[in-house]
């Protein structure tokens, strides 16, 4: 192996070290508080969601309410 | 030779270290949090509209933030903006290079962006009395893939050079490069603090950036083959991503790890695309089976399909008033739904 290559592995392991060591660090929160969170947000939001409530036709810029018009 | 022993054995020990603390943190999934939770209803929608105009493979589409108007980009060479309530076409915007992989429309409304095998990411002022291009960004060294816009002055790019970059669109110069992917990039989501977004790579990795410092602050892991769309929850405490492994998952960014996935034993095609619904609790998946598959993104059930397109859903997205969702196919045409 020339000294150049073993050179370039020792910089991009060196990398990697420094990448991982910061990845480590970090503190995490537990996975039943997260996901409590994610739930509380979708319940919270739920009936502002027009995709999960449905849109009615009045309020639905992409239906024309039916209407008769008598002139 | 020994201070590449000693730093290998360093690396194996921090993946060691890193498995264990989200090991620690893992004390319940979603689906099990989820599971006293009513079901979401069953979500039927109608195609409300067809917007044919394309001669070719539609590739990419984004909303305006006016909720109205949306741009799509086809490799018939050119970039659409539509006004999706009249199914008009506002402006077609030729493109130097047909081989478009994205588009993008600037929060302002002003711009919109497109890039792909010509590895440059063109800008355009829809403002001026004919469409004009801007600038040129160029100095990827692969395909682009995916670009956002911060604001008028600010655009993010992830590219097939393994990169994603932001660049000062005045200048045309890259102000941060963001290395650390060891496989193309194919897909990235802003924060709406703007502070931070994830990219997904064909490394099979979602990573997560701080845009001010360039760094990577966080790696996830979990599929297994490239990753094709990504998007941010609500929230902006996790995200979604869809695979060419046929699944999607959602990651928690404060517990650093997957906390639930969306497969089905029958589902055997490659995830194209993805957006969450505006409460964040549907999710519509593109997949080149040419279905968008909705899935409940707390329970992990699939809880609808939207069928309609004779090829591959290539992009799919819902406006910031969550009022519809758009996809776009490989079969030409983009249709709205709700």
């Amino acid at each position: 192996m020339s000294n150049n290559s073993a050179n370039n592995s020792l910089v991009l392991l060196h990398k990697s070290v420094k990448q991982l060591r910061l990845e480590a660090g970090i503190r995490r929160m537990k996975v039943s508080q997260a996901a409590s969170d994610l739930k509380t947000f979708c319940l919270q939001n739920a009936s502002k969601d027009p995709l999960l409530m449905g849109v009615p036709s009045n309020d639905n810029p992409f239906r024309p309410p039916k209407s008769c018009a008598l002139f | 030779m020994g201070e590449v022993e000693k730093m290998k054995k360093e690396a194996e020990g921090l993946k060691t270290e890193i498995e264990a603390a989200r090991k620690a943190v893992h004390d319940t999934d979603m689906a099990a949090a989820a599971a006293g939770l009513a079901p979401a209803p069953r979500v039927q929608l109608k195609t409300r509209r067809t917007l044919k105009g394309h001669l070719a493979k539609i590739y990419a589409m984004h909303w305006c933030t006016d909720n109205k108007l949306m741009v799509s980009a086809s490799q018939d060479g050119k970039l659409i903006i539509w006004d999706s309530h009249s199914g008009n076409k506002i402006n077609a915007i030729p493109l130097k290079s047909s081989w478009v992989m994205t588009s993008a429309y600037a929060p302002s409304g002003n711009l919109v962006a497109s890039g792909g095998l010509d590895n440059m990411c063109t800008v355009y002022n829809l403002k001026t009395p004919v469409v004009k291009i801007i600038k040129e960004l160029d100095a990827h060294t692969g395909y682009l893939s995916c670009a956002r816009f911060l604001n008028d002055a600010d655009i993010l790019t992830a590219s097939g050079d393994t990169t994603c970059a932001l660049w000062d669109i005045e200048t045309g110069k890259q102000k941060t490069v963001f290395l650390n992917h060891i496989g193309d990039c194919m897909c990235l989501a802003l924060s709406t603090d703007m502070n931070t977004f994830v990219s997904g790579a064909c490394d099979s990795l979602a990573k997560l950036w701080d845009i001010r410092d360039g760094q990577c602050k966080q790696t996830f892991q979990g599929h297994t083959s490239d990753i094709n769309a990504i998007s941010f929850f609500p929230t902006g405490n996790a995200f979604i991503t869809g695979s060419d492994d046929c699944t999607c998952k959602m990651y928690d960014i404060r517990s650093d790890q997957e906390v639930i996935g969306y497969q089905d034993a029958q589902l055997n095609s490659g995830v194209t695309s993805l957006a969450l619904s505006m409460s964040g609790r549907l999710i519509f998946a593109g997949y080149d089976d040419f279905n968008c598959n909705i899935w409940d993104s707390l329970k992990g059930e699939k809880i609808g399909v939207l069928s309609g397109h004779d090829n591959r859903v290539s992009c799919t997205g819902v406006p910031s008033d969550g009022m519809c969702v758009c996809t776009g196919s490989w079969d030409s045409f983009l249709k709205i739904w709700n």
